[in-house]
């Protein structure tokens, strides 16, 4: 399904808007347990009810976009910041490093994302900054193998080859005519990364392995509801559409920037798609 | 008659060799191009014809041989000795497309040589000379471009357009050497008859020397001095252009010789 221009842009400053909102203010302190209140379904009170310990679940929800969608850009910004300079330097420096970080690729890929960055979960124990640590340490390499097919494919191009004759300085070089052309390629598996890095963290979260309660993380939330789902399903629904609505939202703009992205690609030179630079041979 | 050029490059022995092709791209090839003098190389695909230029242009390393330019060993040179050496040295490439980032303005790709060099200023462009546009705007005019394409993209220019700015480009520096890399081979016919026209103008009025490598006989006849014959990485046959037609030719450049004439 495609969204329309119009719809893709409301989509996502409603969801800016609520994010900001979050930041700022909540109906309740997220924290507050009133035992009195626990269980209850939406009212004018409490819009979208209250959790088991009688805690508002809007306001539950508001605190856990900031720790889901900030937890998940913190991920992504920190995988940039490793992949992008060791794809870079992989790529321009070839040789041993090269031959090294290839190494590494092979065996980060000898098992799924999910599967890795449970064990190292599993070994450095639950909390937050173990599980930033361990999707970032399975996330950055995508960046790096991203940005080293890019750095090898433009080092073939002549304008690169006339640089270097006219004296060019490696870094320079690099900068200048070998970064931009990243950009659009990163920019869209950026946010396609972000819903997948959400929905690991709310799985790892979902078993214990995220934030600690009392901590609204969304995936922690589904964790708690689970046991009163058949007598109060809104403490799963609500925090489980939010993280469908948030994953859709950034595979839709995910989407929408690739498609974006190969046509202004076409216009100036060959046509590249995403699967191409990612699943070239020998890459 | 033949007319004495003074040497600014002299390789003798150019070896390469790929380690996943079984017969060496170049094996044994040497070469000299004299000052004001226009060197031509003619072979089919796959003859050593690009190697060579790479490995002149140190691109690619040789395996044996050694390159003497401007009375340096060019070939040892490495950092910032070799980044001085190339200053004198200018290229131009097959793909004009290819030759000019498609991120930048025309401009930016022109000026890129002279922006790393500033204290480089060729003598061809009128004194006095106030900003990096006027410069840019001559070096236009010098290849018979529009000055309003300086803020083009290349995608907004033909491939005989993106050529003139290529050669532009190398001309910018004022060069010792050009090392022209079939610059005429992605081009229709008229737009490679317009460009080799504007080389051997630029030639004359600016006195460069060309190493210019095709697989079009017809064209390095008409661009050289001196034509060298290359089949699988080694020169087969030289000789001086008005020489062409000479009797005691190689097997393989009379074959090259009656496709031209055919």
């Amino acid at each position: 399904m495609s969204l329309s221009i119009g719809l893709r842009y409301s989509f996502l400053t409603l969801f800016l808007l609520f994010l900001i909102v979050a930041l700022v203010w909540t109906p309740y302190d997220p924290y507050q347990i009133q035992m009195g209140d626990r269980l209850q379904t939406s009212s004018a009170i409490h819009w979208l009810g209250t959790d088991h310990l009688g805690r508002d679940l809007l306001s539950r929800i508001m605190e856990g976009a900031r720790t889901t969608v900030g937890i998940s850009l913190a991920i992504l910004f920190v995988s940039l910041l490793i992949g992008v300079p060791f794809g870079l330097l992989s790529g321009y420096i070839g040789g041993w490093l090269d031959k090294a970080f290839k190494k590494i690729i092979d065996a980060f890929m000898t098992l799924p994302d999910y599967i890795f960055a449970l064990i190292l979960t599993g070994l450095l124990g639950p909390g937050l900054v173990n599980l930033i640590f361990a999707i970032t340490a399975v996330k950055w390499v995508s960046y790096a193998r991203l940005v080293r097919s890019i750095v090898l494919e433009q080092r073939q191009k002549d304008y690169v080859r006339l640089a270097e004759i006219s004296g060019m300085k490696p870094w320079k070089l690099v900068v200048k005519h070998i970064l931009p052309h990243t950009i659009g390629n990163l920019l869209v598996l950026a946010t396609l990364d972000i819903g997948k890095i959400i929905l690991m963290i709310a799985s790892l979260s979902y078993i214990g392995l995220g934030p600690q309660p009392p901590s609204p993380e969304w995936g922690a939330m589904l964790s708690e509801g689970k046991t009163y789902f058949q007598t109060a399903p809104h403490l799963m629904i609500f925090p489980g559409l939010c993280i469908v609505i948030t994953v859709l939202l950034t595979n839709s703009w995910g989407d929408f920037l690739r498609d974006r992205y190969d046509v202004h690609i076409q216009s100036h030179s060959a046509k590249r798609s995403m699967s191409s630079i990612l699943f070239r041979k020998g890459v | 008659m033949t007319t004495t050029f003074t040497p600014i490059l002299k390789a003798d022995h150019l070896t390469k060799i790929y380690s996943d092709r079984p017969t060496p791209a170049l094996s044994d090839v040497s070469l000299t191009i004299g000052k004001g003098e226009c060197v031509g190389i003619v072979g089919e695909s796959g003859s050593g014809k690009s190697t060579l230029a790479r490995c002149l242009l140190r691109l690619e390393s040789l395996d044996q041989g050694t390159i003497e330019f401007r009375q340096q060993l060019y070939h040892s040179l490495k950092g910032h000795s070799l980044r001085q050496a190339r200053q004198h040295i200018g290229a131009v490439f097959q793909h004009p497309t290819a030759a000019l980032n498609p991120k930048l303005t025309i401009i930016d790709s022109l000026m890129e040589p002279l922006d790393l060099q500033p204290s480089l200023r060729p003598s061809f462009i009128s004194q006095p000379i106030r900003n990096r546009e006027q410069i840019a705007t001559q070096l236009l005019e010098y290849v018979q471009l529009p000055t309003k394409l300086l803020s083009a993209y290349p995608h907004e220019l033909s491939g005989g357009q993106k050529q003139r700015v290529t050669i532009a480009r190398a001309i910018s520096t004022e060069p010792d050497l050009i090392i022209l890399d079939e610059p005429t081979a992605s081009l229709d016919v008229t737009s490679q008859a317009a460009v080799l026209k504007l080389l051997q103008e630029l030639q004359q009025s600016l006195h460069l020397s060309y190493l210019f490598i095709s697989h079009d006989l017809a064209a390095v006849y008409q661009m050289s001095d001196r034509i060298l014959v290359m089949r699988h990485g080694q020169v087969v046959d030289q000789f001086a252009s008005n020489d062409l037609y000479h009797e005691e030719r190689h097997e393989y450049t009379a074959s090259l010789l009656d496709v031209f004439l055919a």
